[in-house]
């Protein structure tokens, strides 16, 4: 259960810890909580899985509908993604319009879908100028325990590699085919706590965290995306870490994201 | 009409209600607990103790002499505290003071929440659950009703101290809960014997109560407002 | 909820009486409850019912956002169900629309008439019940799923609301209709009850039905929630029986 007030003797504790190489949950600097995939979590999806990372619950669902391509894109399908996070999943999360917390994760998660070609949109055009699939990427957060952002793009993408364009229900072809997937991109994220900086956050460490880097890597050994959140600051060196461990656990959350099918 | 309908439903015969695994603390009068400060006002503090509302401590609740107005230089916004619950009123209002052996304020170590349901078998039979666990780990352990456990010492302790919460938390509705915790603790004590090994650090502990979260730090009044009250009372007793 | 590219009106019911699954028309769809969902909420459920999957987190009794709800003598009880996007065949936009916040009201409702809110003046009890996958009678398992995670938070009431909605199909008196039947039914009875009491909390209705298949719905319809009542009360047994705090989701 997360407090509405974080205690700061929690806070301090935490800080301690991590000037030892230690941490609450008794997990190195580098360690991931536990994770799990599950796709197909959702069948009235096109594609969807649930991730959960320790604690931490997301659910993501495609959805690909028949549309019009963009006037300045017009070979290409068009690509969307939007998180909900509610208020069924923390006390923090207010009911309405998305918050910026909502819009932020959204967008990091979009930006590593996108720079990573993980869908090739061109083969989601129809007719150029005309016709073309809108691929709708919706991320539903169940339980934030932290490091949301990760959880996110890991379910996100887990339901694309899953997901199939219903050509024949839209009588666009004769068959429905599965989404082509070309890049997997995976986000890691790491939270500052006084000189070390860990891996997979939880909740009460990004509440005590002097700043967070996520960087999103792919299988071709390209950085996809970066996001420096919270307020603190990292040095060049600092972020030249970060992107050598993200590579390193990219691979292995790679073949979790592929693994398994519904 | 309103019969229990279940064994696992709780006594009081009009309603149904689970005795929740999880859940809010409902308090009880005399019942010690841990808050966190979430507001401060002129002449009170607003505590998060888990509860339906947040507990107003008044400062005559507190063993200091406070002037109006100069509450935030004793306690401020996340400042943890351990207070007795001494009024329930209709209105909803938790009354809770900070007079008595034992209360006060909260230096160093670190909160574990647990559902407060739990809290009878962290304690055990006259304290010898809590007693084991004290004796094995050399921990200082407060055990507030509401499910709030403050631990103090080393980083080693504490985290052994967390671990058997957890243990029980999981286990609490099997039988031979100390020994399991026992076992857990005598076959992780680092040195092999029985004794709590020696800290390897300085206490994180009330005396030197680390404060590297903000750079900016207290200012000067505040600093010299935190000499001003006395020592808790030693936190040993819940 | 058209279901796009179903043009032709399928069988509802065979020569032998028998629905589109193979149901009989006062049998219900499989029920799975599992309560302790969640690790954030201070109850939580997940209901899997057919091929609905619904999720209810209860927070509270809390302090009351925004103040000015706030009631003197009582509890508010505030309760937010919505869809996900993907839960349906065509994308719902995300956000609040004119059918979910009817549902969240009438549910609501149905559970001011049981909770006992009058022990937590100036507080609030905030249900939340997410739709993840929607295949009719989603109101009801919400209901169902959100008053688990009353219980699981503690929360006195009366008695647990097992909910169900009985539906015409065929011109035949249906119990628990499944999407197909939900879409080309007649008609379509979402109700709540309070099993010590024998009354209803939450009523809909829509389509149409004479006084007599009326009267049939709500005979039937109590007898159904008789039904979930027992796997709602074996589901909170589980729990307490064997259930560490924070199950698998």
């Amino acid at each position: 259960m997360s407090d509405e007030v974080s205690a700061e003797i929690l806070t301090t504790h935490i800080l301690d810890l991590a000037a030892e190489g230690k941490r609450l949950d008794g997990r190195g600097p580098n360690e991931y909580r536990p994770i799990t995939v599950e796709p197909g979590f959702v069948t009235t999806a096109d594609g969807s899985a649930l991730v959960r990372i320790g604690n931490t619950a997301v659910l993501s669902g495609i959805k690909l509908e028949p549309g019009k391509p963009f006037a300045d894109t017009p070979n290409a399908g068009v690509l969307t993604t939007n998180a909900e996070l509610i208020p069924l999943s923390n006390a923090i999360f207010e009911p309405g319009p998305p918050q910026p917390g909502a819009i932020e994760v959204s967008r990091v998660v979009d930006r590593a879908i996108r720079a990573a070609e993980t869908i090739d949109l061109a083969r989601l055009c129809v007719t150029p100028g005309e016709k073309s699939w809108v691929c709708y990427v919706d991320i539903h957060c169940l339980d934030h325990t932290g490091n949301l952002i990760d959880a996110a793009l890991m379910a996100a993408v887990s339901a694309l590699c899953h997901a199939t364009v219903p050509a024949k229900r839209f009588e666009v072809a004769e068959a429905d085919y599965p989404l082509a997937v070309n890049h997997i991109p995976i986000e890691c994220t790491f939270v500052r706590l006084g000189d070390a900086i860990v891996v997979d956050p939880t909740f009460d460490e990004e509440r005590a965290a002097q700043g967070r880097i996520t960087v999103a890597t792919d299988e071709v050994g390209r950085v996809v995306a970066m996001q420096k959140g919270l307020v603190g600051a990292f040095s060049p060196d600092d972020v030249k870490d970060v992107v050598r461990r993200a590579f390193r656990h990219g691979e292995r959350h790679r073949v979790l994201v592929k693994g398994g099918t519904p | 009409m309103y019969a229990s309908v279940l064994g696992l439903l709780s006594e009081r015969p009009p309603v149904v209600q689970v005795i929740p695994l999880s859940g809010r603390y409902i308090p009880k009068p005399s019942d010690t607990v841990i808050g966190t400060v979430a507001d401060v006002q002129g002449t009170f503090w607003l505590l998060d103790i888990g509860a339906p509302r947040w507990a107003p401590l008044h400062m005559t609740g507190t063993p200091w002499q406070i002037e109006v107005g100069e509450t935030e230089r004793f306690l401020r916004v996340g400042d943890a505290v351990v207070v007795q619950i001494e009024s329930l009123e209709a209105t909803g209002r938790i009354g809770v003071t900070m007079n008595g052996e034992g209360l006060g304020k909260l230096d160093g170590g670190t909160i574990v929440r647990i559902s407060p349901a739990r809290i009878p078998r962290v304690v055990g039979r006259n304290g010898s659950m809590i007693d084991t666990i004290r004796r094995l780990t050399g921990a200082e352990v407060v055990v507030g009703q509401n499910g709030r456990v403050w631990i103090g010492g080393t980083p080693e302790a504490i985290h052994r101290v967390s671990e058997v919460l957890r243990i029980i938390e999981e286990n609490a509705q099997h039988s031979g809960l100390t020994d399991r915790v026992e076992s857990y603790l005598r076959s992780t004590t680092p040195t092999g014997g029985q004794g709590p090994e020696e800290p390897p650090h300085e206490h994180a502990h009330r005396d030197a109560p680390p404060r590297v979260l903000n750079s900016a730090e207290p200012d000067e009044d505040a600093v010299a407002a935190e000499d001003e009250p006395p020592e808790p009372a030693e936190p040993g007793e819940h | 909820m058209g279901s796009v590219g179903a043009k032709e009106v399928p069988v509802l019911l065979s020569p032998e009486g028998l629905r589109i699954d193979g149901r009989q028309l006062n049998e219900l769809r499989p029920i799975r409850i599992q309560v302790g969902a969640l690790h954030n909420a201070d109850g939580s459920a997940f209901v899997e019912w057919g091929a609905n999957k619904v999720m209810a987190a209860v927070y509270g009794p809390r302090e009351v956002h925004p103040r000015h709800l706030q009631q003197n003598n009582k509890a508010v009880i505030q309760c937010k169900y919505n869809m996900a996007a993907f839960a349906v065949d065509e994308r719902k936009r995300p956000g609040l629309d004119r059918r979910s916040q009817e549902i969240s009201k009438v549910i609501g409702e149905a559970f001011e008439s049981v909770v006992f809110a009058e022990e937590y003046p100036r507080t609030s009890i905030d249900i939340y019940i997410e739709v993840l996958q929607a295949n009719a009678g989603t109101r009801c398992a919400g209901l169902v799923a959100a008053s688990m995670a009353l219980a699981d938070a503690g929360i006195p009431m009366v008695d647990l609301l097992p909910a169900v909605a009985v539906g015409k199909i065929a011109g035949k008196i249906a119990l628990d209709l499944k999407k197909e039947e939900d879409n080309f039914g007649d008609a379509d009875l979402p109700m709540a009850l309070v099993p010590q009491s024998g009354r209803l909390v939450l009523l809909q209705m829509e389509g149409h039905m004479t006084e007599d298949e009326l009267s049939q719905s709500l005979e039937l319809g109590v007898q159904g929630c008789r039904e979930i009542y027992e796997k709602m009360k074996q589901a909170l047994r589980e729990r307490y029986a064997t259930g560490p705090i924070g199950g698998s989701a």
